[in-house]
């Protein structure tokens, strides 16, 4: 495999299974923002949109602080098992998480707070539980919303570059992904690279819009 | 039936709910003009609503005593809801939107059958369709019998019969009959026109602005 297919299939991947691995934890979140109140509710939702406030380079240096060797999570993991976080791929499994969580909880919310809750009452009066009233009625009927913010973060995490390169550095072959290999090639003054990477990038996002349209129609047609 | 509502206080928008009242009959109906307090009042009995004040009991189960802090969730009520707006899953054929409630069977509950109850209310050639294909009668008929399929104690009607036209009240009127007969099951019915449910429910009461006023005499049609 040459190494420009190695960047885009470790940047799919990681993007990928960053979005699968923040999916039940925002759809989650999503709904008890939607649903309930509580005091210190705000502080949660300021605290699940800053990464998409703050310079991503600044939400970067926070991971560094906490995952590196020296952090306190980082420390943890290094002393107990000998495992590396910062400047390996599960850094930017978690930079690409962090980055993309806000766009999926805010879809996901808008999209619970769109389901009228008449629906829910009516579900638990027929004796349902609250784990089948989320999976059969609030759930499906957010589920518009709830995989457009899956695309939505997809995406953010297919084009992460501040946060990634703080916390996972732009090493061939082991972090590299695609925004960082394109920014390295152009500053390396490879213009065939730089342009061969960005070919890729446009055919990708392409590919994860085309697709969710279409997904996004065929569910809508199913419906009609 | 024997549906306690005693000592109900309910803060609504305008007025208070404040109800103390037994219910006995059978088919017990509710009158009342639009706003009135009619639908808060099923929804406290249903549970969606919290009250400020309540003892609510049917027959021996306590389902509210805010004084010991008894509060019965809605799922453990076992009661038939069916508001005024249906609210039918959207997402669900009528055949899923019926069964969604559905208790295994026990004997005691036999007439509370899928078969049994699609047969009474004649929805065996709407089971297969999605509800938007469904016209306002039929959605109603699914409405009950969705309600019926969950074994009830007590089944609360808002206004069943409410923006049919004639003719259609005159076809869904011979089912809420069919289920008094057919399934037994204690009623409570609430309409803001008097002529509906006099006939055939064996006590009526009057609310306005959130009391019950005055018990209307028993009519019989």
């Amino acid at each position: 495999m040459t190494a420009q297919w190695q960047i885009v299939w470790f940047t799919a991947w990681a993007s990928a299974l960053s979005t699968l691995a923040i999916l039940p934890f925002g759809v989650g979140l999503a709904w008890v923002l939607a649903r309930y109140e509580w005091p210190g509710k705000s502080l949660v939702e300021t605290i699940v949109t800053l990464p998409l406030v703050m310079p991503p380079v600044a939400t970067g240096l926070i991971l560094l602080t906490v995952l590196g060797r020296r952090g306190p999570i980082g420390r943890v993991f290094y002393q107990w098992w000998n495992v590396d976080i910062a400047f390996t791929w599960r850094a930017v499994l978690i930079a690409l998480g962090v980055m993309s969580f806000p766009l999926l909880v805010r879809s996901a919310r808008v999209a619970f707070e769109q389901v009228n809750p008449r629906f829910e009452q009516i579900a638990r009066t027929l004796g349902a539980r609250e784990w089948r009233v989320f999976f059969s009625i609030s759930a499906p009927l957010a589920a518009r919303g709830i995989i457009g913010g899956v695309i939505l973060a997809f995406a953010r995490a297919l084009g992460e570059f501040g946060a990634t390169i703080m916390v996972a550095g732009n090493i061939p072959g082991r972090t590299a992904t695609l925004s960082l290999s394109t920014y390295e090639a152009v500053q390396l003054g490879d213009n065939s690279a730089a342009f061969g990477l960005l070919g890729i990038s446009v055919a990708l996002a392409f590919g994860a819009v085309w697709a969710s349209e279409w997904f996004l129609r065929k569910s809508r047609d199913k419906r009609a | 039936m024997n549906l306690q509502l005693k000592n109900i206080v309910l803060s609504l928008a305008d007025f208070a709910l404040e109800i103390d009242v037994v219910l006995t009959g059978q088919a017990t109906a509710i009158f009342g003009h639009s706003g009135a307090g009619k639908t808060s009042l099923l929804e406290l009995i249903a549970g969606l609503r919290r009250p400020k004040s309540a003892v609510i009991a049917l027959d021996d189960q306590l389902f509210n005593d805010t004084s010991r802090g008894v509060s019965l969730r809605p799922r453990d009520r076992q009661i038939g809801y069916v508001p005024q707006d249906l609210v039918l899953f959207p997402h669900f054929t009528a055949r899923k939107n019926i069964l969604y409630g559905a208790k295994p069977n026990t004997s005691s509950g036999l007439a509370f059958d899928f078969e049994h109850v699609v047969k009474i209310l004649e929805l065996e050639s709407l089971l297969g369709r999605s509800i938007a294909e469904l016209s306002g009668g039929e959605k109603r008929r699914v409405a009950l019998a969705r309600a019926l399929v969950s074994k009830p104690k007590l089944l609360l009607l808002d206004e069943p019969l409410s923006n049919l036209d004639e003719p259609l009240k005159a076809r869904i009127l011979p089912y809420l009959a069919r289920i008094r007969e057919e399934f037994r099951v204690p009623m409570l019915y609430v309409t803001h026109d008097e002529r509906e449910g006099v006939g055939w429910c064996e006590e009526a009461f009057e609310m306005s602005r959130g009391k019950i006023v005055q018990r209307a005499p028993k009519t019989a049609s």
